[in-house]
C-alpha cells in the first residue's frame, strides 16, 4: 500500500513538474505572441520611430543589433580563437593554462551588471568613447570571449592527435599545421561558439543600456560617423517602449521578434553542435 | 607566430584581472569614506541624503535568490529526472529544445512578461497596493533559473552508469525507486552544481527583476517594493556622477556583488572538481 | 605568416583609427543624454531638426535628469538634458543651462479614482505617509499607492522642492522614468504618482492642485505652481562641435516654438 502510494505521489511529480515547465513555455511563447505578433508589419520593420507623424518603427534597433554583433564578433574572434589555439597547441606551462581557464571561467560567471559598470568607466569616460555602439560592443567582447574561448577549444580538442603528427611527419611547420590542419577541421565547434555567442550579444541589455545609449533615430554607419553611433538595440528598445514609453504592444511586437530569433539561434547551434559530434 | 598567440592567452586573464582591479580600486574608496559596518549594515541607502547602507540591497538578494531557489530547484529537479528517466522518448526530444529555448529568451523578456501579466495577478489576488515585490521577483527568478537547473541535473542523471539501475531494478526495485534512491544519488554532485549555478543566475540577475521588483531600497517582504544588488547598480548607474560618492559607491556594490559570485564561483569549481574525482 | 600580421596590422589600425576619431570629433552626430520628461519635447525636436538637417542625427537617451547633468560634466554625452533648474554646485562645476520649455509636473491617479482636486498639503501628507487610504480624502475604502521617481530624476526632485516633501516621502514604488509611473498608475486603480504634464495621456487622470487644472495656460501664467524647466546643459569650457551647436541654437530659436507646444510642452518666451 505504502509503496503503491510513492508509486503514484512520484509518477504525479515527474509529470506534473515537467508538465508545468512544458506549459510555462507554451504560455510564454502563446502571450508574447498573441499581444506581439498583430503589431509586426512591414512598416515596423522597415522605418524609424516618428513622433510628428505618430508611427513606430524599429528599423534602426535591427541595426544597432546587427552592428554590435558585427564589431563584437570581429574583435573576439581572433582573441577568442586564438587563445583557444594557444591553449590546445602551444601551452607548455600548466599553471599558465590553469590561470587561462580560471580566468575565462571566472568571465564567464560574473553578471552583466558588473561589465556594465566596468564598460561605463573604462570605454564609456577613461576611454573618451561616449556612450556609443562602439563602447556597447567592446564591453560585450570581454563577455562574449569566454564562450568562444571553450568551444573552439573543445572542437580542437577533437582533432585526432594523428592528423596532428601526419602533416608534422611530412614537414609542415606548426604553425602551417594549425592552419591547413587543425583550424579548419574545427570550424563547425567555432562557429557554433560564434552563434552562442551571437545569442548572448541579442539577449544583452544591462550592458548596451549603460554603454551603448538608448535612443530610437535612425544611425549613419558611414566609415566617418560610426565612432559617434549611439542608440537602442533590440532589447534595449523593449525596455525602452515598455518601461519609459508604457507602451506595450510595441515592447510585444520586439519581443516577439526577440522570440524568433532566439528560436532561429538555438536550431543552428543544435544543429551544428549533432554536426559537430557526428564528425 | 606562438607569440601572438601566447598574446591571445593572456588577454583572458588580462580582462579578469583588469575587472578585479579595477572594482576592488574602485570599491574601496567609498567603503572606506563610508565605514566598512555603516556601509555593509546600514539600514538606509539614499543618495539624496548621502547615506548609503546596503544591508537591505544584501538581503533582499539573499532572500529573492533563495526564494527563487526553493521554488526553481524542486521543479528543475522532477523535471530533469522526468527528461533523463521516464519521459517517452517523443516527449523527451520535444521537451528537450523547449528547454533550452526557455535558455534562450532574453531576460527583458521575462520581466516585460512578469510586469504586464504577473504583476498586475499578484496586486488582485492579495489585495496589495502595488503587485511589484519581492514575491514577483522570486517568481521570475524561479522561471529564470529553470532551464540551467534542469539541463545541468539531466545531463548528470544521464551519465549515472546504467548498471547501477539495472542492478536496482534486479533487485525489485520499482523504476521510481530507483530513480529517486539510486540515480539522483549517484548524481548528487552535478545536481549540486546545478543548483549552484542557478544561485549565480539568480543573484546576477538585473534587468528582469528591475522591470517587477518595485526598486524602493525598503528591508525585505514578500509583498514589498524591493531593491536588489543588482538592481541597486543598474538604477542609479546612469545619474551618478563620476567620482561623485554615489558613483563610487555603486562600485562599493559592484565590489560586494562580485565577492559573492567570486564565492558562488569557487564552491562551484570545487563541486565539480569533486565530481570529476568520483 | 606575412598576412596575418597584414591583417592583424590593419585590425589594429581600424580599431586605433575608430578610438582617434572619436574624440571630441563626432561629425555630424549628437548625443544628448538625461530627463525622460522630455522625452516627447526632444521627439518632436529632433525630428523637426532631421527634415532641416538631414546630415545630423541626433540621438536621445532617456536616462534621467541626474543622469544628463553628470554625463555633460564627465563627457559622455554632448547635450545633457534635465527637467529641473541646474543647483549652484552643479554649475559651480561647470554646467551652463539652456531653457527651452516649461512643463508642469502633474499630480495624476487612476481615471476610476473619483478624486478630482487635493489641495498641496494633502498631497505632502499622501507622499510622507500621513494620508494612507483613499477614504480620508473621501475615495474608496482602498490603501494608496504611492508611486514616485528614482533619486536623481528632475520630476522627482522638482516635486519634492515645491511641496515641501524633500527627502521626506514614502514610495511604494518607485520608478526609472515618466513612462513608467504613467503606465503603472493607469494599470492601478490604487495609485497616485507624478509626471511631466507634457506626457500626461487619456490614460490617467491629472487632478486640479488647490483647484487649479494643470495646462498649458496655467504653467505658462503660473498659476499652476508644481512647474520646472526644461534645460539643455552644456559645459563650460568645453566647445560644442558644429552639429551639437546647431541643434542647440535650434531649440533655443523661436522656430521650434511650434514643435514644442506640439510636444504639449510650454515655450517659455
Amino acid at each position: 500500500m505504502r509503496r503503491k502510494l510513492y508509486e503514484i505521489a512520484g509518477r504525479v511529480l515527474l509529470y506534473g513538474c515537467a508538465a508545468i515547465t512544458g506549459s510555462l513555455l507554451l504560455f510564454l511563447i502563446g502571450y508574447i505572441l498573441y499581444r506581439g505578433l498583430g503589431g509586426i508589419s512591414w512598416q515596423f520593420l522597415s522605418t524609424a520611430e516618428s513622433v510628428i507623424h505618430g508611427t513606430v518603427g524599429i528599423l534602426p534597433a535591427i541595426q544597432n543589433t546587427v552592428f554590435v554583433i558585427v564589431v563584437s564578433l570581429l574583435v573576439s574572434i581572433p582573441l577568442g580563437v586564438g587563445a583557444a589555439v594557444y591553449l590546445t597547441e602551444y601551452a607548455r606551462n600548466r599553471r599558465f593554462v590553469a590561470a587561462i581557464e580560471f580566468a575565462s571561467e571566472t568571465l564567464a560567471g560574473i553578471p552583466s551588471i558588473i561589465y556594465a559598470l566596468v564598460g561605463v568607466i573604462v570605454f564609456c569616460t577613461a576611454l573618451q568613447l561616449q556612450k556609443t555602439l562602439l563602447s556597447g560592443a567592446l564591453t560585450l567582447v570581454i563577455m562574449i570571449l569566454p564562450t568562444i574561448i571553450r568551444s573552439t577549444q573543445e572542437s580542437l580538442k577533437t582533432v585526432p592527435q594523428s592528423y596532428r603528427e601526419g602533416a608534422l611527419g611530412l614537414g609542415s611547420g606548426k604553425w602551417h599545421m594549425i592552419r591547413t590542419v587543425v583550424l579548419p577541421s574545427s570550424v563547425d565547434g567555432i562557429v557554433t561558439g560564434c552563434i552562442l555567442a551571437v545569442g548572448r550579444v541579442v539577449g544583452e541589455s544591462a550592458v548596451l543600456m549603460y554603454t551603448a545609449g538608448m535612443s530610437t533615430a535612425m544611425q549613419n554607419f558611414s566609415l566617418d560617423r560610426i565612432a559617434g553611433a549611439s542608440g537602442a538595440t533590440l532589447t534595449v528598445a523593449l525596455y525602452h517602449y515598455a518601461k519609459e514609453n508604457a507602451d506595450f504592444a510595441v515592447a510585444f511586437s520586439i519581443a516577439t521578434i526577440l522570440l524568433i530569433l532566439t528560436v532561429v539561434l538555438n536550431f543552428s547551434a543544435s544543429f551544428l553542435g549533432r554536426k559537430l559530434k557526428r564528425s | 607566430m606562438q607569440i601572438l598567440f601566447t598574446l591571445c592567452g593572456l588577454v583572458a586573464v588580462g580582462f579578469v584581472l583588469l575587472i578585479t582591479v579595477y572594482l576592488v580600486l574602485s570599491g574601496i574608496p567609498a567603503i572606506r569614506q563610508i565605514g566598512l559596518f555603516p556601509f555593509l549594515f546600514g539600514k538606509t541607502w539614499s543618495a539624496s541624503q548621502d547615506e548609503y547602507g546596503i544591508l537591505p540591497l544584501i538581503l533582499t538578494s539573499i532572500y529573492g535568490t533563495a526564494g527563487a531557489i526553493v521554488i526553481g530547484v524542486p521543479i528543475g529537479f522532477f523535471t530533469a529526472v522526468f527528461l533523463a528517466k521516464a519521459a517517452p522518448k517523443r516527449l523527451a526530444a520535444l521537451l528537450r529544445p523547449a528547454v533550452s529555448l526557455l535558455a534562450g529568451i532574453p531576460s527583458v523578456v521575462y520581466g516585460l512578461v512578469g510586469m504586464c501579466v504577473l504583476v498586475p495577478a499578484l496586486r488582485n489576488w492579495l489585495h496589495l497596493p502595488a503587485g511589484d515585490s519581492l514575491l514577483a521577483a522570486i517568481l521570475v527568478l524561479a522561471v529564470m533559473i529553470l532551464p540551467s537547473i534542469i539541463s545541468l541535473s539531466e545531463t548528470a542523471l544521464e551519465a549515472v552508469p546504467r548498471e547501477y539501475e539495472e542492478a536496482s531494478l534486479a533487485l525489485g526495485a520499482t523504476e521510481l525507486e530507483t530513480y529517486f534512491r539510486v540515480s539522483a544519488p549517484a548524481a548528487k554532485s552535478g545536481i549540486a552544481a546545478a543548483v549552484v549555478l542557478g544561485i549565480g543566475r539568480a543573484i546576477g540577475e538585473a534587468m528582469a527583476i528591475m522591470m517587477v521588483a518595485g526598486n524602493v531600497a525598503n528591508m525585505p517582504a514578500l509583498t514589498r517594493s524591493v531593491r536588489f544588488l543588482t538592481t541597486g547598480i543598474s538604477i542609479e548607474l546612469n545619474y551618478s556622477q563620476d567620482g561623485s560618492l554615489q558613483r563610487q559607491a555603486l562600485f562599493s556594490i559592484g565590489l560586494v556583488l562580485f565577492l559573492f559570485i567570486m564565492l558562488i564561483n569557487g564552491f562551484l569549481n570545487l563541486v565539480l572538481k569533486r565530481e570529476r574525482e568520483e | 605568416m606575412k598576412k596575418v600580421f597584414a591583417i592583424a596590422l590593419a585590425a589594429a589600425l581600424a580599431l586605433s583609427m575608430l578610438a582617434g576619431c572619436s574624440g571630441k570629433q563626432q561629425g555630424g552626430t549628437v548625443n544628448t543624454d538625461g530627463s525622460t520628461s522630455m522625452a516627447d519635447v526632444m521627439g518632436a525636436l529632433t525630428e523637426a531638426f532631421r527634415a532641416k538637417e538631414p546630415d545630423i542625427t541626433v540621438n536621445y537617451s532617456g536616462t534621467g535628469s541626474g543622469s544628463g547633468i553628470s554625463g555633460v560634466l564627465d563627457g559622455t554625452c554632448d547635450i545633457g538634458l534635465s527637467s529641473r533648474a541646474l543647483k549652484q554646485e552643479e554649475m559651480d562645476q561647470g554646467a551652463v543651462s539652456h531653457v527651452v520649455a516649461l512643463d508642469g509636473v502633474a499630480i495624476v491617479v487612476n481615471p476610476k479614482n473619483p478624486i478630482a482636486d487635493l489641495t498641496t498639503q494633502q498631497i505632502a501628507d499622501i507622499f510622507t505617509g500621513k494620508i494612507t487610504k483613499w477614504s480620508d480624502l473621501g475615495g474608496a475604502d482602498a490603501p494608496i499607492a504611492v508611486y514616485g521617481r528614482e533619486d536623481g530624476s528632475g520630476t522627482r526632485t522638482a516635486f519634492e522642492e515645491i511641496v515641501g516633501v524633500e527627502g521626506a516621502c514614502t514610495y511604494t514604488n518607485e520608478y526609472g522614468s515618466t513612462g513608467d509611473v504613467i503606465g503603472n498608475v493607469a494599470s492601478n486603480e490604487n495609485a497616485i504618482g507624478y509626471a511631466s504634464l507634457s506626457a500626461v495621456d487619456s490614460s490617467v487622470t491629472a487632478v486640479q492642485v488647490n483647484g487649479i487644472a494643470p495646462s498649458e495656460a496655467t504653467v505658462k501664467d503660473g498659476t499652476y505652481t508644481i512647474q520646472r524647466p526644461f534645460v539643455m546643459v552644456t559645459k563650460e569650457g568645453v566647445a560644442l562641435s558644429d552639429a551639437a551647436q546647431a541643434f542647440l541654437d535650434f531649440a533655443m530659436s523661436p522656430e521650434a516654438a511650434e514643435y514644442i507646444t506640439a510636444a504639449g510642452a510650454v515655450y517659455p518666451n
